[in-house]
């Protein structure tokens, strides 16, 4: 049965990662994120899953890939500064095709920057934080009940296609306490990552299948193999030979990029109707979305279109979306990091108007709508 | 008691020509070829110490007692 | 017949080490160790940062985790964490343990999570060609240090101590026997173990320090080293350039943190906080 009560959505977020089945949290206490760690550190041991607190976030990352190889679902927690410190490792996740989730709770950046105040500052380092070509999943949920659900999804979404997630919050939501009616026994959708069904002998790790995504066997279970960040052939070794790097490189983006319609959530309104579409994620969709309500309710045709997945992005989707509007409009708390990727997809005769906030200030629903009708003037 | 006899191998392949069981072994059973590899010159030397075996780098110098005949 | 310790290895040799390594005599060493403790491959997982050393768990038959650079530590630590039911060991190397890979050290001491750390110091950055590194001596050449090196280094297995490691141990590759003896002792030894292995790096470090022949460099690892028991009777003058060798450090009432973990577990599910 579900009971009501008021929940953070970093509680929320561990509540959802305990619904995932996630058995082993490693991290380091930076704001905004601390609360996640807290709540693990307290429900972990009850149910038998593991916790540590770690020297720093490289070790954080580096504990969770190495509980990951072992079969467990994994995951980390942090805010700007511990997510730079990160992004090695996340490259190395994403190389090695090992699951996991790292949570980062966006503050104001850059460096030290404003630890409690809000930011959407890191969806561009969600993409290419990681030197070198690799795809990554990332999701901004825009409220606490979203932020259980979502964190379930990211778990889900690392196991199926053997890849790190990153799931940003922003400090608005982190922080934000709402309405949380969840039944703890819902039955909700598992995923578990692929188990190679053939002879030890015959695993490949890192076979080029057909959906780009090969079984991966957990240490323990008698397939011996070998991880390595360094580019490696589909049995999992070093290799510089030409054509394997290249169809290792090609099947590491494709596995995420070609799979984009399953993997992009998202929730439009009005997005057929309206002259000027609203693109906008994470806290900062809720003014979106309570500008256009009001705009609409004076007769001015506005729509919203809310990416629930950043990455990968859906290119043919925001095309056809954003075709024929006088204006879009991309309200976010960074100079423009979302909007550049509308630019870059929409063709250049719809004007795309970033709103940017880096003041540590909430972008309120007013600001979205005075824009709004200076648009249609 | 008769006196234990031992066989040396080097396998070639895998030698680097380091030259360590050359110069550790405590009773010259190597010789170096003309490449530095080294080569079993003299085995009815060998007294199974295994000095040569253990500090192989390259696992390539293998000490196995002869059956008695 | 391959030897019975070569059942650990993978069927990928040569490996990529130059003439006269260290590297493959540890390797043995640790392969003698784990067949004469009978252990079981499928049980067992092998992690490794960066560099030469590193490159081991490549030729390993076990579950093998080749991670970044200095991160071996952290990785080893999730995977005990997650199943410590297995044998996890950790190669690692001077510059990937001691220096960027330092704090992971001190702190993996502290933690005393029942795993086994062998570093392999050959005293040089060898994969990227003979720099210094924090176990490079002071005056010692580098390709960073052409005029010798003006850096104090430090004393790892003092180091170990000082973080709270529950047991430490330094061999060297001379003492191959005795090498294996201390794999044992530390695998053994319920808690983290450090083992430090004098090692050699004839090409990058030897070459330029005066001991270019990997002969020469084991017989000068041989002078260099001295037993725990002879050392006691030696003076500080006399150790000065010297490896002391043996088990330094074996404290057995040490909590181990799997155990604690799974103790706190019991305590909380059984409703005791």
């Amino acid at each position: 049965m579900a009971k009501v009560r008021l929940v953070q959505g970093n509680e929320a977020c561990a509540l959802g990662a305990l619904k995932a089945g996630a058995s082993f949290y490693a991290g380091y206490p930076i704001t905004p994120s601390t609360e996640i760690a807290e709540h693990m550190a307290e429900m972990m041991p009850a149910c038998g899953a593991r916790f540590v607190q770690m020297e720093d976030e490289i070790a954080s990352i580096g504990a969770v890939i190495g509980a990951a190889a072992t079969g467990a679902k994994a995951f980390t927690a942090t805010s700007g500064p511990g997510f730079s410190l990160m992004q090695e490792l996340v490259g190395y996740a994403a190389l090695t095709e090992v699951p996991c989730v790292i949570v980062d709770v966006q503050r104001m950046g850059p460096s030290t920057g404003l630890p409690t105040l809000s930011s959407q500052g890191d969806i561009q380092q969600a993409r290419w934080g990681s030197h070198g070509d690799h795809s990554v999943i990332a999701i901004a949920p825009s409220s606490v009940m979203e932020t259980y659900y979502q964190t379930i999804k990211a778990f889900n979404l690392a196991e199926k296609y053997r890849t790190p997630v990153v799931f940003l919050l922003d400090e608005e939501i982190g922080h934000l306490r709402e309405r949380f009616e969840v039944d703890p026994d819902e039955a909700v959708e598992i995923i578990d990552r692929k188990q190679p069904t053939c002879a030890p002998e015959e695993y490949l790790p890192y076979e080029n299948v057909e959906d780009g995504v090969p079984a991966m066997a957990k240490f323990g279970q008698g397939y011996r193999y070998h991880i390595t960040g360094l580019t490696h052939n589909e049995k999992g070794f070093y290799s510089s030979a030409l054509p394997v790097v290249d169809t290792f490189n090609r099947r590491l983006l494709g596995k995420i990029e070609d799979h984009v319609d399953e993997i992009f959530e998202s929730e439009e309104f009005f997005t057929d109707d309206c002259d000027v579409l609203l693109i906008a994620y994470g806290s900062v969709a809720r003014s979106a979305q309570e500008a256009m309500e009001e705009l609409r309710e004076q007769g001015l045709k506005v729509g919203l279109f809310r990416p629930i997945t950043i990455w990968p992005i859906h290119e043919e989707k925001i095309k056809a979306l954003c075709a024929g509007k006088k204006a879009v409009i991309v309200p976010e708390m960074n100079m423009a990091q979302y909007a550049r990727e509308v630019r870059r997809i929409v063709p250049s005769e719809t004007p795309v108007i970033p709103l940017s906030r880096v003041d540590s200030e909430l972008i309120i629903p007013e600001e979205v709508a005075e824009l709004v009708k200076e648009v249609l003037k | 008691m008769a006196k234990k006899s031992f066989d040396v191998q080097v396998i070639a392949k895998l030698c680097k020509a380091c030259g360590i069981c050359v110069s550790l072994c405590p009773k010259n059973v190597f010789d170096r070829a003309a490449d530095g590899k080294a080569v079993v010159s003299r085995p009815e030397e060998c007294i199974g110490c295994v000095s040569c075996e253990l500090h192989c780098p390259d696992f390539c110098v293998e000490v196995m007692e002869k059956e008695a005949e | 017949m391959k030897p019975a310790y070569q059942k650990y290895f993978r069927d990928n040799l040569p490996h990529i080490w130059c003439a006269g390594c260290g590297n493959g005599i540890v390797m043995s060493a640790w392969a003698r160790a784990v067949d004469e403790l009978g252990l079981d491959k499928n049980n067992m997982i092998g992690v490794s940062g960066i560099g030469c050393s590193s490159r081991i768990t490549g030729y390993l038959d076990l579950h093998t985790l080749h991670t970044a650079h200095g991160r071996a530590l952290p990785f080893a630590t999730g995977a005990k964490m997650a199943r410590p039911d297995m044998d996890v060991f950790v190669f690692s190397g001077d510059g990937d343990c001691s220096a960027i890979g330092g704090n992971h050290f001190i702190h993996a001491c502290r933690r005393n999570i029942n795993m086994t750390l062998i570093v392999i110091n050959n005293n040089i950055y060898g994969m990227t060609g003979g720099q210094f590194s924090p176990l490079t001596p002071f005056g010692k050449k580098a390709t960073t240090a052409p005029y010798g090196s003006i850096d104090r280094s430090f004393n790892l297995c003092d180091l170990a101590i000082g973080a709270g490691a529950s047991f430490v141990a330094r061999g060297d590759i001379f003492h191959a026997k005795q090498l294996t003896d201390l794999i044992k002792a530390g695998y053994q030894h319920k808690g983290f173990s450090v083992i430090e292995v004098i090692a050699a790096c004839p090409i990058s470090y030897g070459r330029r320090n005066g001991i270019p022949n990997p002969a020469d460099m084991m017989q000068y690892i041989k002078e260099h080293t001295v037993m725990k028991a002879a050392a006691e009777k030696m003076s500080a003058e006399e150790l000065a350039d010297k490896h002391i060798i043996g088990v330094l450090q074996e404290i057995n009432e040490a909590p181990e943190y799997c155990e604690s973990y799974a103790a706190l577990c019991e305590r909380v599910q059984g409703g005791t906080k």
